[in-house]
């Protein structure tokens, strides 16, 4: 194997052990990059030849999606509006990774442009491809970080997740993805797409290198008023635990019309597994559930209407040339968002005009109450609840652009853990028959990313679902 | 047909607090363009928020000294409309639940107090500034983020005046608490108005238009003057009167209609989501009301009380809180019984001095002590009032002490009997038709005699003693 194959714990240990040189590392992962990436895209802003291994500070590098800032290194969210836009300070996440002697990857992560979609093809350097199958998607919104974990371009990487970026990409190619609780993780210098659901999260080879990449970047952060002041477990005390008596919820409304029989199959084999391993399984009740795609695109949308008002040419990134201030704040925005973005930018911006506040935005806040309601009443009995990731294995590369509505439900299963601000994690479980990974989803209460762990860690050593590599 | 106005104001009131209100940039206004400013004020793509607890604190002191309730759930919002100035193209204010509500102030106006209500006191950020040149735009954001207060009034205000006399009174007050430099001219209290005029005895609210860019109290009392004659002559005309935004034109001394669409504005208020809702603890409340310094009311009321001072007198001590200091400490070192003495020294001569010289009172520089022994002269009649006055001037110009001055001027009264004879024997003499209209009863006659006494004493003659003599000579004859 090579040294851009293994986790990053193997890696940690030899780099302890001295059995290799964090340069080395370095080597082998461009490499690797500079023979697949013209395939694969999984980063933004890549040039042939011009990986150079030289002057990385720390030991492991990191995979950092292209809406987190790094200070000095270009920080785009994959949109026109940001070109060249190279932030003078790190998000909380990168300053902590720098702290603990963690390197940050010099090529940023493929997007769709403001982490608006599901197949990262929303980005202004064109579209991530699934290494599983190079004519699909690797999903989104973090399919670059997804796609480079798989394709052993990365070690290990961060992405964030509004709706399900993390965990439906790491679903479609074949990795470990985890949503940490609202307020876990600081969201400062997480350039906004919705304020109240944005969480940054690891997207890793396996479960323990997820356990210790949320470790580090996760904590109170005094910059973060949304971030929360708890008691922070070292995860990697999950690991190897036994899973003996925990309840596991199973929520009907998951299992209906639209989800692939195929992948229905899998992860009733993966229940099954678990409850080998000493889980007990019983079907519970979610009964907002058919409200989270509604209203989500009204939060999200509202919220990001607003956060993306900045966007405006005055101060930094791109400018259109124009006579008067309104015609500038028009040509640029016209050009620099992409299509995506100005429909969602067009939807906030509805739901919260006076006269539809009321009908739109408040009644979704409302409706948000209750799905978190439902998590909240099955949580007094269970310890988690288990689900798809998605709906589907990996979409064809333009299945679904002409569809928004499509494009949307592909987070069906993902939306609700956002909305209600409860941790979740995506592990892989098994593939269909024509080879794409399929994710298994695993949820639980506010702050217990220790179960999530637990349960994804004993799952793992008792399959080999995470050891089969894509052919590239 | 008679018409009542109404007028409603809308204060903003920068808070100087040492930083920013949601970041950690020190406040200072004397710095270059865009020195005072950080990624958060900025707007910069991923950074948030976190609110400043001194401007919490100062919100609070300002709604409690208005007798706001003040809300215990609070939240930000954000009001979302595109100007250069404004960096995230949103500001953090307040909306649906402001920080406080419901509270009032009491203005003096017409020699009547007059209770006005408060609607709202909220929290916001400021914007930047805008520079303008031929060929160029420029914005500075150093002011971008000062943490703002926004003080609204109830419609309660009726006259040009009464506005003009609330904002004397809030200056006032905010003066006392120490929180904002409430100076119009150099932006750190904004006030625009909201006016329109209803038929006498009407209960429904006319048409409003709201008037900005007035820099001074006076310019928004000229500006209220100019708007009542205005809407009067629509009014009386039958014309229809439209909601509008009117900016104020000092030099021109006319309100001018901005002819923008107004009633599209729609700022798409929704809580910020960066900023949890917050409650505001009874305890914290109840802290700072317990550390609020003595306001001009109670302080007048005291004065009134200990000093003796009549409403008016006490009124004008406090209606300057420096001013009300120096009086305060002048009027307990004087060690005279009738502190109505001192007070009047002070809302008189010294006052009229001070605000000639458009200073306040402790500015004048004047030395308690001497100010204290030139009053002494004054009560056992050894100079007239009308010397003790010229004496105050000097002191202030040349910072002598005032026995000095009147030492070298010769100021001194007389008072010796036997030399003020001489001189009345001689006026008595030159003035035979004003000592037969004295005999004869008029009594103007004395005054005119004492009057030419004084001449000729060069003013130096103790008027009284001058009027007794006179009165003793031509009734004993």
């Amino acid at each position: 194997m090579e040294l851009n194959q293994l986790t990053a714990h193997e890696l940690l240990d030899k780099l302890r052990s001295k059995q290799v040189a964090s340069g080395q590392i370095l080597d082998s992962l461009y490499a690797r990059i500079e023979a697949v990436e013209p395939k694969v895209k999984a980063y933004a802003r890549f040039k042939p030849g011009n990986t150079q291994a030289n002057g990385l500070a720390g030991l492991l590098p990191v995979t950092v999606k292209d809406n987190i800032c790094t200070e000095g290194l270009n920080t785009e969210c994959c949109s026109k509006i940001l070109c060249g836009f190279r932030p003078p300070y790190d998000a909380t996440v990168i300053s902590k990774l720098k702290k603990s002697g963690n390197a940050i990857f010099p090529l940023k992560a493929n997007m769709d442009e403001f982490a608006f979609g599901s197949s990262t093809e929303n980005s202004s350097f064109g579209p991530t491809h699934n290494p599983w199958n190079l004519e699909c998607v690797p999903g989104g919104s973090s399919g670059g970080s997804a796609a480079a974990v798989a394709s052993d371009e990365a070690i290990w990487a961060l992405g964030s997740d509004t709706g399900g970026s993390i965990r439906q990409p790491a679903s479609f190619c074949g990795v470990v993805g985890l949503k940490p609780t609202y307020g876990r993780v600081s969201r400062f210098g997480l350039i906004a797409f919705a304020s109240s659901l944005d969480q940054i999260g690891p997207i890793t080879k396996d479960v323990e290198d997820a356990a210790i990449l949320a470790r580090i970047i996760s904590g109170y952060d005094p910059n973060d008023s949304t971030s929360v002041n708890q008691d922070l477990p070292d995860y990697t005390d999950s690991l190897g635990k036994d899973i003996k008596g925990v309840k596991i919820g199973i929520p009907k409304e998951y299992f209906i019309e639209g989800l692939d029989p195929e992948v229905k199959l899998v992860i009733e084999e993966a229940i099954k597994k678990l409850e080998s391993l000493g889980a007990v399984s019983k079907q519970v009740s979610l009964p907002h559930t058919q409200y989270a795609v509604p209203v989500y695109y009204i939060v999200a949308t509202a919220e990001a209407s607003s956060n993306l008002a900045r966007f405006d040419g005055v101060q930094y990134g791109y400018r259109a040339k124009s006579d008067s201030l309104i015609q500038m704040y028009k040509k640029t925005r016209a050009e620099g968002f992409g299509e995506e973005a100005k429909r969602r930018i067009i939807l906030g911006t509805f739901a919260l005009s006076h006269g539809y506040y009321d009908a739109y935005y408040l009644r979704a806040l409302k409706v948000r109450t209750l799905i978190k309601n439902d998590f909240d009443a099955v949580f007094k009995d269970f310890d988690c609840i288990i689900t798809p990731t998605s709906p589907t294995p990996a979409f064809k590369i333009g299945e679904k652009t002409a569809d928004p509505l499509q494009m949307y439900l592909s987070d069906i299963y993902t939306i609700s853990v956002n909305l209600a601000g409860i941790p979740a994690i995506s592990i892989p479980c098994g593939f269909s028959k024509s080879g794409l990974p399929i994710g298994l989803q695993i949820m639980a209460k506010p702050f217990n990313e220790g179960m999530l762990f637990r349960l994804a860690h004993a799952f793992e050593q008792s399959t080999q679902w995470h050891k089969v590599k894509p052919r590239l | 047909m008679r018409y009542q106005t109404v007028i409603g104001l809308e204060v903003h009131l920068q808070l100087k607090t040492k930083t920013k209100a949601f970041c950690g940039c020190a406040i200072d206004f004397g710095k270059t363009p865009n020195s005072g400013v950080c990624p958060v004020c900025l707007g910069f793509p991923g950074t948030l928020p976190v609110y400043n607890k001194e401007a919490l604190n100062s919100a609070i002191k300002v709604a409690l000294a208005f007798s706001c309730q003040i809300q215990e759930h609070t939240k930000f919002d954000r009001k979302n409309y595109f100007y250069p100035d404004l960096p995230k193209n949103y500001q953090i204010s307040q909306f649906d639940l402001p920080l406080s509500r419901h509270g009032y102030l009491d203005i003096f106006s017409d020699n009547k107090t007059k209770r006005i209500g408060i609607t709202r006191v909220h929290l916001e950020e400021d914007a930047g500034k805008l520079i303008h040149e031929s060929n160029a735009s420029m914005v500075d954001f150093n002011r971008a983020g000062v943490p703002l207060l926004e003080i609204v009034s109830e419609p309660d205000l009726n006259s040009p005046q009464e506005a003009f006399d609330y904002l004397t009174s809030l200056k006032n007050i905010i003066e006392y608490l120490d929180v904002s430099d409430c100076d119009m001219e150099k932006g750190s209290l904004r006030c625009d108005a909201n006016i329109s005029l209803r038929p006498e005895g009407s209960k429904e609210l006319g048409v409003k238009a709201e008037l900005k860019n007035m820099n001074s109290f006076k310019g928004v009392k000229d500006a209220l003057v100019f708007e009542v004659d205005r809407q009067a002559a629509l009014l009386e005309a039958g014309q229809a009167m439209v909601q509008e935004t009117r900016l104020w034109d000092a030099e021109n001394g006319e309100t001018v209609s901005m002819r923008n669409k107004e009633g599209a504005k729609d700022y798409r208020y929704f809580p910020d989501p960066d900023l949890t809702v917050f409650i505001i603890e009874q305890t914290m409340v109840s802290r700072i009301k317990s550390q609020l310094p003595e306001l001009p009311h109670d302080k007048m009321r005291r004065f009134m009380r200990d000093y003796g001072l009549s409403e008016y007198d006490a009124k004008i001590l406090v209606s300057s809180k420096k001013n009300a200091q120096f009086a305060e400490e002048c009027i307990r070192k004087y060690p005279g019984k009738d502190k109505k003495n001192m007070a009047n020294w002070l809302i008189g001569p010294m006052l009229s001095e001070a605000n000639s010289r458009k200073v306040e009172l402790h500015e004048l520089n004047v030395n308690m002590e001497d100010l204290i022994s030139l009053i002494g002269f004054v009560e056992n009649q050894s100079i007239s009032h009308l010397s003790a006055k010229l004496v105050l001037t000097q002191m202030i110009d040349s910072q002598k002490p005032a026995e000095l001055i009147i030492r070298e001027n010769n100021m001194l009264q007389i008072s010796d009997t036997a030399e003020l004879e001489q001189v009345i024997s001689g006026v008595i003499r030159e003035n035979e038709k004003s000592v037969t209209s004295f005999r004869a009863g008029k009594t103007n006659a004395l005054m005119f005699l004492v009057g030419q006494v004084m001449k000729k004493s060069a003013g130096k003659a103790n008027p009284k003693i001058v009027g007794e003599l006179i009165k003793r000579r031509l009734t004993d004859a």
